[in-house]
């Protein structure tokens, strides 16, 4: 789309959570992608479109031009590092935290723990910073089992309620970094769609402004 | 192992087949004998050199991009060139002393430990010019101007230009009395507009005066030509380095909009690429569809200090690889050649380097090959006819 607006988000609590604010920008889809199989969902307007991505692809797509603007989580962010995109608002939607997480009953720690995680930059990040040397143990879902099949000392995983660590005898042991999602922008389309690139990302602020 | 092993060239290195090639090689005379119209000179850097001359002046930024190796004659360190800039540098300010402003272009191969951007290249063609010995916004404006052409010649069109000036950020971070370490996370967050970093980080240095909100306003200092008059209102209170740096920035503008009538102009204040070695205006050029620059550039006054004497400088580079990409131009696979048959008469042979001092392409016919002179790319062929050669069309 050259002269349009492409945006990429991920289905869930982003793509919920992101509704109101484009509702507040005036831009509507024209499907729920929860019942569609498209992947490109048209809006109300013609000239803004929406790509549904996985959560973790959405920096990709926004970063070699996919899609001109995305909804990404910082956790994402973090991970991925960040390059080529501007990140010019926080949308204070979806919070979490990043956090380093053990068992209720820990036995004392090896000198050199196994973290499991799929953050992996995140996490030799933390820990390099606190002069720790670790082994990371890269997983793609269900982390909480690590520690109790003795796979893992700890994990590093997003948490929200917290409910499934308790579930699973498992408790936060640290804080690495609060997350929330952040609207990213691409470098190319800010230079060369400057004005409908601005407008909107001064809508959207605006809308969070009013949320807060 | 599976048979393809073999012959599976390394992530990031890209081998050109005769079509490609041919565009490769047309562009590049076409760039050299523009350079050389504007009275660029062309020089040819070594492909390899100690490494502490490598990156003299370059900074960190080269070092991780460089591929290294021990010399076994000297037990040195030497790198494989990353980017040609600084070697020209080091050529024109070792070679090239003078008082009169000197004006290089220089073009080849360069290696990259990591690919720049998505199933991008480790082996970019870089091509440049470089303008050294003038201070003034007359030489920025020369280059820039020149990196339009270098684009106009590729045929790439719709070209937009982004400027840039790397003294209002560091200004400002003078101003504001910042740390090393303070300005290094600011420049980081800085390059990602990111502007609720931006805040944390000034709400923790507890910086005095107006400096924290001018630092935050850089990130929304971006646009067209709108920009400028912002940055006048909301950097008034910058220190005389900043407000220097605006003026150069507005200056250089309005040459380049007065030379090149409907240029497509983009400010960035923020835009700090080659902070560490760029001393000024900085710029680029994007095109539509493209998420990377395809030509970028700037002035770098200091690069030469250890080499000899720091000189004024500034310039731009691209990739040729990317601009036949990008590009139009696009030759045709020839089919103009003439074939020639197997055979050693001297009188034939006499023709034959005729017509090709004359430009003519002949292809020689081998013993024991079919004659299809078309599959060869010919649509002529000799034959002899009354005791003369003749160049008659194919297939009649």
């Amino acid at each position: 789309m050259q002269s349009g607006l492409t945006i990429a988000l991920s289905k869930g609590r982003i793509f919920k959570e992101t509704l109101p604010l484009l509702a507040h920008a005036g831009i509507e889809p024209a499907e729920d992608p929860e019942n569609s199989r498209k992947l490109i969902l048209p809006t109300n307007r013609e000239n803004v479109r929406l790509i549904v991505v996985r959560a973790s692809d959405v920096p990709t797509y926004v970063q070699y031009g996919g899609a001109d603007l995305g909804v990404a989580g910082k956790d994402v962010l973090m991970e991925h590092g960040g390059e080529g995109l501007y990140e010019p608002l926080d949308l204070r939607i979806a919070r979490c935290k990043l956090m380093v997480a053990g068992r209720m009953d820990e036995e004392p720690l090896p000198g050199r723990m196994r973290i499991a995680t799929k953050f992996v930059r995140s996490t030799r990040q933390h820990f390099a910073r606190q002069g720790r040397q670790v082994e990371i143990i890269k997983l793609y879902g269900s982390m909480e089992l690590a520690p109790l099949v003795g796979l893992a000392d700890r994990i590093v995983d997003v948490v929200d309620t917290g409910n499934t660590l308790r579930a699973n005898g498992l408790e936060p042991k640290e804080r690495i970094a609060d997350i929330s999602s952040r609207l990213i922008v691409n470098r190319a389309s800010l230079k060369m769609k400057h004005r409908a690139v601005s407008d909107f990302v001064h809508c959207i602020e605006e809308a969070v402004n009013n949320h807060a | 192992m599976p048979d393809n092993e073999y012959w599976l060239l390394p992530e990031g290195i890209e081998e050109l087949l005769p079509l490609q090639a041919a565009r490769l090689e047309q562009l590049r005379r076409d760039l050299l004998d523009l350079y050389s119209a504007w009275g660029y000179e062309l020089v040819v850097p070594p492909f390899i050199e100690y490494l502490e001359t490598l990156l003299t002046g370059a900074g960190n930024d080269l070092d991780l991009q460089t591929f290294k190796l021990t010399d076994q004659l000297s037990g040195r360190m030497m790198g494989i060139r990353a980017d040609m800039t600084p070697q020209v540098a080091r050529i024109q300010s070792r070679y090239l002393r003078g008082g009169m402003p000197t004006r290089l272009c220089y073009m080849g191969t360069v290696l990259r430990t990591r690919p720049a951007g998505i199933a991008g290249s480790r082996s970019p063609l870089q091509v440049g010019a470089e303008l050294y010995g003038h201070a003034g916004v007359a030489s920025d404006v020369e280059v820039l101007q020149l990196m339009v052409e270098t684009l106009a010649i590729s045929g790439i069109e719709h070209v937009h230009i982004d400027l840039g000036h790397v003294g209002i950020f560091r200004g400002l971070a003078r101003q504001a009395g910042l740390e090393r370490e303070q300005e290094s996370k600011l420049f980081d967050a800085l390059q990602r507009k990111a502007k609720p970093e931006i805040s944390a980080l000034l709400g923790g240095m507890k910086l005095s005066g107006s400096t924290g909100p001018m630092l935050l306003a850089l990130a929304e200092l971006n646009g067209g030509s709108e920009v400028m008059e912002r940055a006048g209102s909301v950097l008034g209170s910058a220190s005389a380095e900043v407000q220097a740096a605006l003026l150069n920035l507005q200056e250089i503008a309005e040459q380049l909009r007065r030379r090149i009538p409907g240029i497509r102009l983009h400010f960035d204040l923020a835009e700090l690429r080659g902070y560490r070695y760029h001393t000024g205006a900085v710029f680029a050029i994007y095109v539509p569809g493209h998420s990377q620059a395809v030509a970028q550039g700037g002035r770098y006054d200091d690069i030469g200090c250890t080499a000899g004497d720091a000189r004024p400088a500034t310039g731009f580079s691209a990739d040729l690889k990317t601009l036949i990409t990008l590009g139009a131009i696009r030759p045709e696979a020839r089919r103009d050649a003439i074939l020639a048959p197997s055979d050693s008469a001297p009188e034939l042979q006499k023709v034959v380097e005729k017509l090709r001092r004359n430009g003519e392409r002949v292809i020689n016919l081998l013993p024991g090959q079919p004659v299809d002179g078309t599959e060869l790319g010919c649509n002529r062929q000799l034959i002899e006819q009354d005791g003369e050669w003749k160049i008659v069309t194919l297939g009649k």
